[in-house]
């Protein structure tokens, strides 16, 4: 079946069907929902009842005590997660967080009301685990949990990409990220999983990194980076892997070394790094800042961040720096510490150029390059021509991890207005903490969920046509690869001739080297446009 | 398992349609899954584009780099998109019968 156009899809209507909600029957028609992981997958990581099986079929082959084995998750997580029993209880259903999900903002679905969606687990967690839900049952808002809500948890929270919009809004800050989490933790438990979450995670522990490049593909690939900045250049940077006794490890998506335009991202990284002088290695081991595990339980989360920290301890590093990665900067400031940390047998990340001390990594020991890069503008220590970016009009699209996770607010805008000379903001309810998710984060960004992911990043696109119509912006910078890979397609559909690229792409163009030859193009190979830019920022 | 089948073969797929054994893989595989990803013709130039990866594949295990696979084919990556409507790492890679790429792509 073709994709539906997209004013086919503008048609949203947000009246709520007739349909009882505690009517669990789902369609998983295709567009809508994303394959199961790959039996194979499941036997790699160790987890439970690997199968064939897909969410289209009526037997989802869930092993014959499912029953028991989520409502024992369910015991056990609430013991465990005070977040979790707080998130079931509070909620007063007051509504502040119903249209804020891009996801029912961009299909009229009731029940891609974060509200809604987080009452699909509450009334489980009600009929089992409250007096009045066990006595009163529906009238207390209590469901029996049957295999047919099981498949509307998998519906539903296969629908959230944990972007937390929603969260900023909510008066009790009821955090319905983490209910998704829970509850995706729990379908992992009777292997109800999908592949693009499991297969990466897998390929993590196989080879390093979610693509599955082996280590003589990730030097082959550094080594073509810098084969070609020396082309563009004239100087050849170091790009050492492995390197022990390096004072900094530098871990970064590995969609940077594959993908593009991520890999006019990694061009951007290694200039700086030379220019700056950095005494630095990348990682075979850790060649990989994302988190999949983030994805599909806390443990799988545990597992995949611990390896960034044990390549740092065998290097012998002193800190780490960190790409331009969506999710990685969540597992790190809200759950590195209490997983794996604190990191002391590293020291509190120093700028050997500027000096700075980053005192907000003291305990994971990890620095975002936009706050590297923004010290060193800021202390002079760059040089920089803005006019190199001036075929670009520039927006920036806040990434919902490094905003609303970890504050990185300031930073990316900061070099953004030194690095180019044209740069416009979005409507204020579009950016920063309210930033709306491209719709294809947590794993949902696959081809066969196309629909569902064009509905969620409607409001964003829309957020970009309206700079691109009121001030001719034409390109969207961001700092996550799923933002990469997966907002080429959001805006080829919704706001076609829109380009994406990094952040450090930009500082890459915009970089004066010592040495360097005279460059005529851009880290694409386009000529750069002589011409004096009209508005500035 | 989904199995796509043509001219009386039969190939064990993924659900995108991906030949699940790479290793199986023969020139006659690209010939017969062109169609499902709308190239009609494999001219000398998809030739080129294949046989790369198959041979970056067999060394590297993995598909190379998007931009890499530009620079030693020596096509833009809007000519592969024209050649392979659903790009290189989705329209090509199936034809040069390697996995689909996943993570952040």
């Amino acid at each position: 079946m073709a994709n539906p156009k997209p004013e086919e899809l503008t048609q949203i209507d947000y009246q709520p069907g007739r349909k009882d909600w505690m009517n669990p029957a789902v369609e998983f028609r295709k567009g809508v929902f994303c394959y199961s992981a790959a039996p194979k997958n499941l036997r790699y990581l160790g987890l439970p009842n690997p199968r064939e099986w897909q969410p289209f079929d009526k037997d989802w082959k869930l092993p014959a005590d499912w029953k028991r084995t989520i409502l024992e998750g369910m015991r056990e997580r609430l013991r465990k997660f005070r977040s979790f029993r707080l998130f079931m209880d509070i909620c007063v259903r007051c509504g502040a967080c119903a249209d804020k999900c891009h996801f029912y903002i961009g299909s009229g679905d009731p029940k891609n009301m974060p509200v809604l969606r987080a009452e699909l687990i509450r009334s489980v967690y009600r009929r089992y685990f409250t007096t009045a839900g066990r006595v009163l049952g529906r009238l207390a808002g209590a469901r029996e949990l049957t295999e047919d809500v099981l498949k509307e948890w998998f519906y539903y929270f296969y629908q959230c990409t944990e972007c937390r919009r929603c969260s900023v809004f909510c008066p009790y800050g009821i955090d319905t990220a983490e209910v998704t989490m829970i509850v995706r933790e729990l379908l992992n438990l009777v292997g109800c999983n999908i592949n693009w979450v499991v297969e990466p995670a897998a390929n993590c522990f196989r080879t390093g990194n979610h693509l599955g490049i082996q280590p003589h593909g990730f030097k082959d690939s550094i080594d073509f980076a810098v084969d070609e900045l020396e082309e563009i250049t004239g100087i050849r940077v170091e790009a050492p892997i492995n390197r022990k006794g390096a004072e900094i490890l530098f871990v970064v998506p590995s969609a940077d070394y594959f993908a593009t335009p991520h890999y006019f991202t990694l061009l951007g990284y290694l200039m700086l790094l030379h220019e700056a002088g950095l005494d630095y290695t990348f990682s075979a081991y850790a060649s990989e800042g994302g988190n999949f595990g983030l994805f599909q339980s806390h443990e799988m989360m545990k597992r995949l961040n611990a390896k960034i920290y044990a390549e740092a301890r065998r290097l012998g590093v002193k800190w780490i720096l960190g790409g331009e990665c969506g999710h990685m900067w969540r597992v790190i400031h809200q759950y590195m510490d209490t997983l794996n940390g604190p990191a002391d047998f590293l020291e509190v990340p120093v700028s050997p150029v500027t000096g700075t001390r980053f005192e907000h990594a003291r305990s994971t020991k990890m620095v975002h390059i936009c706050e590297f890069t923004s010290d060193l503008i800021r202390h002079g220590k760059l040089r920089l021509d803005p006019s190199r970016n001036n075929r670009w009009n520039v927006t920036f699209h806040d990434s919902c991890n490094p905003a609303r996770a970890m504050g990185l607010l300031e930073e990316p805008r900061y070099i953004l207005r030194n690095v180019c000379k044209n740069f416009h903001e979005m409507p204020e309810n579009t950016i920063r903490e309210q930033t709306f998710c491209c719709g294809s984060g947590a794993g949902l960004g696959t081809d066969e969920n196309f629909e569902m992911r064009m509905r969620g990043g409607l409001p964003r696109a829309n957020a970009v046509k309206y700079v691109r119509d009121k001030f001719g912006v034409n390109l969207v910078a961001c700092v996550c690869a799923i933002d990469k890979a997966t907002l080429p397609t959001l805006f080829e559909y919704w706001v076609p001739g829109m380009e994406v690229a990094g952040v450090h792409e930009l500082v890459g163009n915009a970089l004066l080297m010592k040495g360097e030859r005279e460059r005529t193009g851009d880290l694409r190979g386009e000529p750069f446009q002589e011409k004096e830019a009209s508005t500035h920022a | 398992m989904p199995v796509f089948e043509v001219s009386g073969r039969k190939y064990d797929v993924d659900e995108d349609g991906f030949l699940q054994d790479p290793g199986i893989w023969s020139q006659d595989v690209a010939l017969d899954f062109a169609t499902t990803e709308g190239v009609n013709e494999l001219t000398s130039n998809h030739w080129k584009v294949i046989n790369y990866l198959r041979n970056y594949y067999l060394q590297f295990g993995i598909a190379p780099m998007i931009r890499k696979l530009c620079k030693e084919t020596g096509f833009k990556l809007n000519e592969i998109y024209q050649m392979f409507p659903s790009g290189p790492a989705k329209g090509a890679c199936k034809l040069a019968g390697l996995p689909k790429p996943t993570g952040c792509v």
